[in-house]
């Protein structure tokens, strides 16, 4: 294992512009070599590879070497807060931090860094987008509109995201720990949960009122052919309470799948109702 | 835009979205209410593209691409979906339930294929790792960018063969199809709008007082359907 001398704090070398956008877009391929042994360690080495070029004797020296083998090592992150790992990293590396201080920092950060990234992403931020972007649907949002509502919303957050974590990990390198004690990491996941709550409140509604909309309209073209031929008699109030009926019958389906919470997917079940359903309308019913 | 002459530019869509699910760069394109969207576009309707999307979107909710967890690749799928939705402008009873249901099979597929690409990354990297633990960083490099174009790969195959096989075995069951448009979508909407309401009580309901924002969401839904 290296060790390299520390060089003093003050003469902390700053990141160029090209070598910071380098890292940035690296980043974005962190997952690229995602593998059950080293998890995304080869990744974060891609990512830090440009600013590690920054090292006394550039890509021929030993320090560089020597801090490329270290940081494809085994890693785990929730793959946006990797920019965090990946800022931290690129300053003691460049400040000349001691190996076995690198190795403790990489082996303490991981679990943080994806426990509060899959509160704020994946159960937070994702589904607050896709919950707005399935209202906008809901009221009738064109395709265009709904791809923008959410690709818009979301990469605001994704990409504001990495550029803070790349920063803040830059700017407090080993000592980023107290990064993760923001006021937007902490507190921002249950302001968010709640906002999807109330957003799902909203949008499942409409969205299954619009999706039956031209089931609905088709139905009603004909019963009124039916009723042309004398064999009518159904008002098309009755037809209304379609919608009305699959709410109800989703929120039965809902509290059906919350109990069977672990034991069955619901992608799972809607794939066996679904053929059930295929194999009952084209085999059986023929 | 039949599906046969779309097959490639589908392909192509499905590498780029099937690519964003984890590898690069995770913007999310690969979540099925935009690859439903544009799979539709291409075969020119992208509206019937959406329409499969959302319904795919509902199902996602219920798994969220945590780290090494094995979970469905949505991306593709969504390609998948939107475009067999939209290959069927009469929208013939069944047209959508069996889009979807091709594209719920494409994304379990898919999700034992990123599997797979997980394995073979780590043989890659194992063969390499003398290198890698010398420093080598054109190695790291190699290893990153294979694992990238392998990816893309799989997006484009997986595209490709569950269009190449669910075209015409769709085509086939909707000739056959004997339940109503009204029926038939009922239950789908149904099952799709209840794993979304289950999936969000699951992500939300340890936050204190979500049940009571739920409820005032819905109540605001409803007035706004019953009042429009």
């Amino acid at each position: 294992m290296t060790t390299v001398t520390a060089r003093p704090a003050t003469a902390a070398l700053a990141l160029p512009l090209r070598t910071r956008l380098a890292v940035f877009t690296r980043l974005l391929a962190v997952q690229g070599s995602w593998n059950y042994d080293c998890l995304i360690g080869n990744g974060i080495a891609f990512a830090l590879e440009p600013a590690l070029r920054l090292l006394p004797g550039g890509e021929q020296g030993e320090p560089y070497r020597a801090a490329m083998a270290r940081q494809s090592r085994y890693f785990n992150a929730h793959p946006y807060l990797a920019a965090i790992a990946v800022g931290a990293l690129a300053r003691a590396e460049l400040d000349g931090v001691a190996a076995t201080h690198i190795d403790r920092f990489r082996t303490a950060l991981p679990g943080p860094l994806g426990a509060v990234g899959d509160r704020l992403v994946w159960a937070g931020w994702l589904p607050a987008s896709s919950m707005l972007a399935l209202l906008a649907f809901g009221l009738g949002a064109n395709p265009t509109a709904v791809l923008l509502v959410f690709l818009v919303v979301y990469n605001v957050g994704h990409l504001s995201l990495r550029t803070w974590g790349l920063w803040v990990g830059w700017t407090h390198g080993l000592k980023v720990a107290s990064a993760l004690a923001h006021p937007v990491l902490r507190q921002g996941p249950p302001y968010i949960a709640r906002a999807v709550s109330m957003l799902a409140g909203v949008a499942l509604p409409l969205v299954v009122a619009r999706l039956l909309s031209p089931g609905r309209e088709g139905l009603v073209q004909l019963m009124r052919g039916h009723a042309a031929g004398g064999a009518g008699g159904i008002s098309i109030a009755a037809v209304d309470a379609v919608i009305p009926a699959a709410i109800v019958l989703a929120t039965i389906v809902a509290t059906i799948l919350v109990r069977l919470h672990g034991r069955v997917a619901g992608w799972r079940v809607a794939l066996g109702a679904l053929a059930a359903l295929a194999t009952y309308s084209v085999v059986w019913r023929r | 835009m039949n599906l046969a002459e779309a097959l490639i530019p589908l392909a192509l869509l499905g590498a780029i979205i099937g690519l964003d699910v984890v590898s690069f760069p995770q913007a999310m394109w690969s979540r099925p209410l935009v690859g439903a969207t544009l799979g539709g576009a291409i075969v020119g309707r992208p509206e019937a593209g959406l329409v499969a999307g959302v319904v795919l979107e509902l199902l996602a909710f219920d798994t969220l691409p945590v780290g090494a967890a094995r979970y469905p690749d949505w991306g593709t799928a969504g390609v998948v979906g939107g475009a067999m939705h939209a290959a069927h402008p009469s929208n013939p009873s069944g047209a959508l339930t069996l889009a979807v249901l091709a594209a719920l099979l494409t994304a379990w597929a898919g999700g034992w294929s990123m599997y797979a690409l997980r394995r073979l990354n780590g043989v890659w990297a194992a063969r390499r790792r003398a290198d890698v633990d010398a420093g080598s960083a054109g190695v790291v490099i190699v290893l990153q960018l294979r694992g990238l174009g392998a990816d893309l790969v799989r997006g484009a195959a997986l595209t490709a063969l569950a269009l190449a096989v669910g075209t015409p075995v769709a085509d086939a069951m909707l000739d056959g199809w004997s339940l109503s448009a009204t029926a038939t979508n009922g239950v789908l909407i149904t099952i799709a709008g209840g794993t979304a309401a289950a999936a969000v009580w699951t992500l939300t309901h340890s936050t204190p007082r979500t049940r009571w924002y739920a409820l005032s969401g819905t109540a605001l839904g409803i007035a706004i359907l019953v009042l429009r």
